[in-house]
């Protein structure tokens, strides 16, 4: 089930690769439209959506996977 | 040079090595900052009057070691001049040490070097029975390993939820270290054990909508000892929200101090000693 515009795994990297993976991602897009990232639990949870506020994107919606992940739509420029 | 005074030396922060008439000198520093222009003062005296290095001690502290007994006056002045003055050694309040808090670390939550220029002001050299050492960290993730200090403080923050501005995105439910915040989607519904929340400030700093905001506060850890005993400071008070009122618990707890401990006996063993359960009904009085 697809829920973003562009859908982004960065569970496969760490910090700081987790970033620039995320950020990549988000230029690609839009204002408006919603990015669907997902990421590890622990630092990237902790860390990835709260530089995405820092850069004027709004998280909206929180999943967790259940395994270990969590699945995060952003939206681009949602906070500017 | 018959008549030295070493505890007078030793006091103004000279210490003594094994090497005749050799001093240490250890300097003083608040919160571990220096400016550029006390370590150019540093640098000149270290190569003038030392061998030109200095030592970082584990306490963020600077040493000066070599200089000699006879340069003492001379190295005094230079650094007075530039700036610098001397550490505290011996049986009073030593260096207050801090992280760089919020103004610089995105964790942060409180002012840690206001706050340990503060300590320094009121508290810095006092004399005590003993060495009392103050750390102050800025959040949960205690770089500054607060409970290693007779007197730690941590930054918190209690937070508060404002439903009106909350989108339920579920970010502080997924980054809240204790799961004290639940968030019911479907329903647009959230609910926060505020009881069991350890004031670490994630789903504050987390949110995006800033709907979780908070108090910033103050954890304080008495006790803790990392030397010839290791013990872990203890947290006998609730989170302080005041700087009036943690003032107020300091002046206590070193008054405390001075009355019960024995000379030379660090201030867990005093705690050990005539009871912890005594220092926390005096404290508990000025909450």
């Amino acid at each position: 089930m697809k829920k973003g515009d562009l859908f982004v795994d960065i569970t496969d990297v760490v910090c700081p690769i987790t970033f620039v993976k995320a950020k990549v991602g988000m230029e690609e897009l839009q204002d408006g439209q919603v990015l669907e990232i997902k990421m590890n639990e622990g630092e990237p949870i902790l860390n990835v959506p709260r530089s995405f506020k820092e850069e004027g994107h709004k998280v909206i919606e929180v999943t967790n996977n259940g395994d270990g992940t969590y699945t995060v739509l952003v939206e681009k420029g949602g906070l500017l | 040079m018959s008549e030295v005074n070493y505890k007078e030396l030793k006091k103004g922060g000279f210490m003594k090595q094994i090497q005749k008439d050799r001093f240490s000198m250890r300097l003083k520093l608040v919160g571990g900052q220096l400016s550029v222009e006390q370590l150019n003062t540093i640098q000149d005296v270290a190569q003038k009057y030392g061998q030109g290095y200095v030592h970082l001690t584990s306490r963020q502290g600077v040493e000066i070691p070599f200089i000699k007994l006879a340069d003492i006056d001379e190295v005094k002045k230079a650094l007075a001049v530039g700036g610098v003055q001397l550490g505290a050694c011996g049986p009073r309040v030593r260096t207050i040490t801090a992280c760089q808090g919020t103004n610089i670390c995105p964790a942060g939550l409180i002012d840690t070097s206001a706050l340990a220029k503060e300590f320094d002001q009121k508290y810095g050299g006092r004399e005590l029975p003993h060495k009392f050492k103050f750390g102050i960290t800025g959040c949960r993730n205690n770089c500054l390993k607060a409970e290693e200090n007779d007197f730690g403080v941590k930054g918190g923050v209690l937070p508060a939820w404002a439903e009106s501005v909350c989108n339920f995105c579920g970010l502080c439910e997924a980054v809240c270290p204790t799961k004290v915040i639940a968030v019911d989607k479907g329903n647009k519904q959230l609910a926060f054990d505020k009881e069991n929340c350890i004031y670490c400030g994630k789903c504050v700093k987390a949110c995006p909508v800033s709907a979780w905001t908070g108090e910033s506060g103050f954890i304080v850890s008495l006790g803790g000892l990392y030397g010839n005993r290791i013990a872990v400071g203890q947290n006998l008070l609730p989170i302080i929200f005041s700087t009036e009122v943690l003032h107020r618990v300091i002046e206590i707890t070193l008054a405390f101090f001075t009355k019960h401990g024995k000379q030379g006996e660090r201030f867990a063993n005093t705690l050990d000693r005539v009871g912890w359960e005594l220092l926390k009904k005096e404290l508990v009085a000025v909450l």
